[in-house]
């Protein structure tokens, strides 16, 4: 078991290493590092993935051997192993896809951006997955931080006035959000003396302490999450982000930050936020879909509709607070559907914003009112826009549907069936702002569109196998997952 | 008032008045100086507590202050990176604000 639980830390190591490593290697090795390192990532997810689900048992592994409370550990539970497995499939897609943007041709001076977006990558990389994995809840800050430090500069890798506004706007927002969350981890170990998750989650009894640092990090966490209505950073930055930086934000940074008020409300204090604040998380998620939506509704810009898409689909995850806090069958299927929401959006966003990166690079602009006819000229790209919107407005199937169908049943089931109104308005509003593109693009226009540029089969392939992964994440059934249960029905039964 | 209630309203104060700078101040830089004010607070939060959680013989609990000196190392760094944006946000537009975000393309 040792031997698998030393897997924990090299899914952290290496991709800081590649960090090192790149930064050593320079602008033309930092590539190679990247490859190789999403490599081994893919295989160190799928074998913590495959222990969990041959053993049942959730992995741990303590640092140096000292024990929590005064050592840290780290932690795989079934939640990780999918957040694990989703990261890699993702970023995977990423790398291959900018590896035709990012090149650094031999002969030629070496520019910053390629050198840039390999580091930060793997920056993104090492910072969700000790998100994913660490133990205590000061190691998930450093990770946190980590992890917006790498996005930062992603969001300003062309150097424009107006993507350094929306990067130097976004730093901010993300301190304010990261200090708040540092605070309430003073005050959580001034009452308790640990930070460690399991610990927390043995000592902490509802009492001022607690709600005023459960307050506080739950604030900034949003702001870090862009809920409604903190979400006025994400717009521009997602949007003027390059594609393949705004597919690694939209899919994967926003999740850090989510998983760990999951981690805070579920694990660490767990059952100490009444039902009231549960239901203003879902208001706010709620919120947060209509407003997303409407606004996406109304861009001219393809990639702000797909970041104003993100600001409202970011806001089904927060129907987990109110659906999945108990053990009960409807509470295991929301938990379910809501962490396949988180998982579904991660595809197919990814494969959304690289489609429109491509289109954006065949037309010169992203101009949704100059699209009639692009479905001739590309059509591989268009199928592939389509395929990942069809999860977003949670048509059948399609990892959108099963995500929304449990969520959907379950609210109903515990008889909350206001979210189940807002689910299906949010469903009626994507299918608007999809078909907004879809129509003229499939259907209008008398004679293909001139291309300004060709884009390469290779990429457009790379699009559409996401696009295809994120649709075939429908056909998972519709009841609770096992692997996703993995550590997680003991302290389920303690809440309850 | 035993120092360490003195010092936990100290800490208190501090991050009421960054907090309050930091939300009311439209100016990047100033926001930057709030929240590092902000954040100064906080780091005095865990030194009280390392204070108040002390061992017999002990100075303080370490553990707080581990944490403390992991906290400025990451303040400081996010200063660094805040400041050297807005410093090439005024080298290409010549303004330090946020005020004109980017062209709103709405319908």
């Amino acid at each position: 078991m040792i031997a698998h639980a030393a897997l924990l830390v090299l899914a952290i190591i290496l991709p800081a290493a590649g960090v090192v490593l790149a930064l050593a290697a320079g602008g033309r090795g930092a590539e190679r590092v990247a490859m190789a390192v999403i490599a081994g990532g893919a295989a160190i997810a799928l074998a913590i993935a495959g222990t969990l689900w041959t053993t049942g048992a959730p992995l741990s592994y303590v640092i140096g051997g000292w024990a929590p409370p005064l050592g840290i550990a780290l932690r795989a539970d079934g939640l990780s192993a999918f957040l694990l497995l989703t990261s890699a499939l993702v970023i995977g897609a990423i790398g291959l896809f900018a590896r035709a943007t990012y090149v650094q041709p031999a002969g030629t001076p070496e520019r910053r951006a390629p050198l840039v977006f390999w580091i930060m990558l793997m920056g993104v990389w090492t910072g969700l997955n000790a998100v994913w994995l660490a133990g205590d809840l000061f190691s998930l800050y450093v990770a946190l931080e980590l992890l917006t430090f790498s996005a930062v500069p992603l969001v300003s890798l062309e150097g424009k006035p107006e993507t350094l506004a929306a990067a130097l706007r976004y730093m901010l927002f993300a301190l304010i959000g990261s200090i708040l969350y540092l605070l309430g981890c003073a005050l959580l170990y001034g009452g308790y003396g640990t930070l460690d998750i399991v610990l927390l989650s043995r000592l902490a009894r509802p009492e001022p302490v607690v709600f005023v640092a459960l307050a506080l990090m739950t604030a900034g966490l949003a702001a870090k999450t862009a809920l409604f209505p903190l979400h006025l950073w994400l717009p521009p930055a997602h949007a003027g982000a390059p594609a393949a930086a705004s597919a690694l934000l939209s899919a994967l940074v926003v999740k850090g930050s989510f998983i760990l008020t999951v981690r805070l409300w579920f694990d660490a204090l767990p059952g100490i936020a009444g039902g009231g604040a549960a239901q203003f998380m879902a208001a706010l998620g709620s919120a947060a879909i209509i407003v997303g939506s409407v606004l996406a509704l109304r861009q001219a810009r393809l990639k702000l509709m797909i970041a104003y898409s993100t600001v409202a689909q970011i806001g089904y995850l927060f129907f987990l607070f109110p659906l999945a806090g108990a053990a009960g069958d409807w509470e295991r299927l929301a938990w379910t559907g809501g962490i396949m929401q988180l998982v579904a959006h991660a595809v197919a966003k990814a494969a959304m914003f690289m489609a429109a990166g491509l289109i954006g690079e065949a037309l010169g602009h992203d101009r949704i009112a100059g699209f009639a006819g692009l479905g001739r000229s590309l059509p591989v790209v268009m199928f592939a826009f389509g395929l990942a919107g069809m999860s977003l407005m949670g048509l059948p199937p399609s990892g959108g549907f099963v995500a929304k169908a449990m969520l959907l049943t379950a609210s109903i089931g515990e008889g909350q069936w206001w979210w189940a109104v807002v689910i299906m308005i949010g469903g009626l509003l994507a299918a608007g702002y999809m078909f907004r593109v879809l129509t003229p693009a499939l259907a209008g226009g008398a004679a293909p569109v001139i291309l300004a540029a060709r884009i390469s089969s290779a990429r457009q392939a790379i699009v559409l196998g996401l696009a295809i992964c994120a649709l075939l994440l429908g056909l998972m059934p519709l009841r609770p997952s096992a692997l996703l249960e993995v550590g997680r029905t003991m302290q389920a039964a303690e809440v309850k | 008032m035993t120092p360490a209630t003195l010092y936990g309203l100290c800490s208190a104060v501090l991050v009421g008045a960054g907090l309050y700078g930091a939300l009311v101040n439209p100016q990047p830089l100033r926001k930057i100086l709030a929240l590092n004010l902000l954040g100064s607070g906080t780091f005095l939060l865990f030194g009280v507590i390392a204070r108040r959680g002390a061992a017999a013989g002990l100075g303080g609990d370490p553990v707080p202050q581990a944490m403390v000196i992991t906290g400025i190392v990451v303040a400081f760094s996010a200063t660094a990176l805040a400041v050297a944006l807005l410093l090439r946000v005024y080298q290409e537009t010549g303004r330090t604000t946020l005020e004109q975000p980017a062209p709103k393309d709405v319908v």
